[in-house]
């Protein structure tokens, strides 16, 4: 893959609203049970203005800056070599129903390992307001030629 | 409730989960990963996987709830980051059996880090998976 992607910055991504069923059908997946993922009642009771996502909801909205990585032109990133090697997120505050997020993709390291590339990307998510909520970043390896 | 007399190496939580292939439709709809690696056994065989393989980022999700449940708030998780270091083999018919062990690591001012041990059969099929939560 193309090592000159290494400290580029993508445009925003469109901004995402977060549904309230959106929340639910994630947090069913991921076999969250608190009454905060799913009970607005409960959310608010807690201090919330509505029902709170569970940690990795932020990947869904990861994925489309991860879109704008695969679909780079001089990337060079066959997707179907790609395998996720890690993921971390550092929250300033848990994403909620109502927020509308925005996601800009940076691309924090590309590294060469036995034939195989690294690439670290990092997605910094903002609130409507411009507010820092989350941090996602993910590691992408993508196996070389065998 | 927390109690924030805790101690390295004590065991906060301990759940298992029982994926099915159900599951990994359900998440792959919640998600958007529709990788079919996920879902079919004819594309994980012609890319060299033993059978299809639940999403890491499933096993991210779930691994997680037992210490939210735990701590009683998901937003008290001020920063997750985990490792995937083997994949979760699917079984068409008998799913997967996954176990959640979650261990308090450190206890710094109101921040605990809890360390998860995520294991498939015998062996961890997560890395460095770790929490940083607020106890206050």
């Amino acid at each position: 893959m193309n090592p000159e992607l290494q400290g580029r910055v993508f445009e925003p991504t469109a901004p995402y609203l977060v549904g309230r069923e959106k929340i639910r059908e994630f947090a069913r997946a991921v076999f969250a049970t608190s009454p905060l993922n799913h009970d607005p009642v409960a959310a608010i009771a807690a201090g919330y203005s509505d029902i709170v996502a569970p940690p990795t909801f932020p990947v869904v909205i990861q994925e489309s800056t991860l879109a704008q990585l695969l679909a780079e032109p001089d990337a060079g990133i066959d997707f179907t070599r790609v395998v996720h090697g890690d993921q971390r997120f550092t929250y300033t505050r848990p994403i909620v129903a109502g927020d509308e997020l925005t996601a800009v993709l940076s691309v924090a390291s590309i590294k060469s390992l036995g034939g195989h590339s690294m690439v670290t990307a990092e997605s910094i998510i903002t609130d409507a307001s411009g507010a820092h909520v989350v941090t996602a970043i993910s590691t992408l390896v993508v196996r070389g030629d065998e | 409730m927390t109690d924030l007399n805790l101690d390295k190496g004590q065991i906060v939580a301990e759940t298992t989960f029982s994926i099915t292939r159900d599951s990994l439709v359900r998440y792959a709809g919640a998600s958007g990963d529709f990788n079919p690696i996920h879902y079919r056994d004819d594309v994980a065989t012609s890319v060299g996987l033993p059978g299809v393989l639940a999403h890491g980022m499933l096993t991210m999700g779930f691994a997680i709830q037992p210490v939210v449940d735990w701590i009683g708030d998901s937003g008290k998780v001020l920063d997750y980051q985990v490792r995937f270091t083997r994949p979760v083999l699917v079984d068409a018919v008998v799913g997967a059996s996954v176990t959640v062990v979650a261990r308090v690591g450190s206890v710094e001012d109101d921040v605990a880090r809890i360390d998860l041990t995520v294991t498939y059969g015998e062996q961890t099929v997560l890395g460095k998976a770790q929490a940083r939560v607020s106890l206050s």
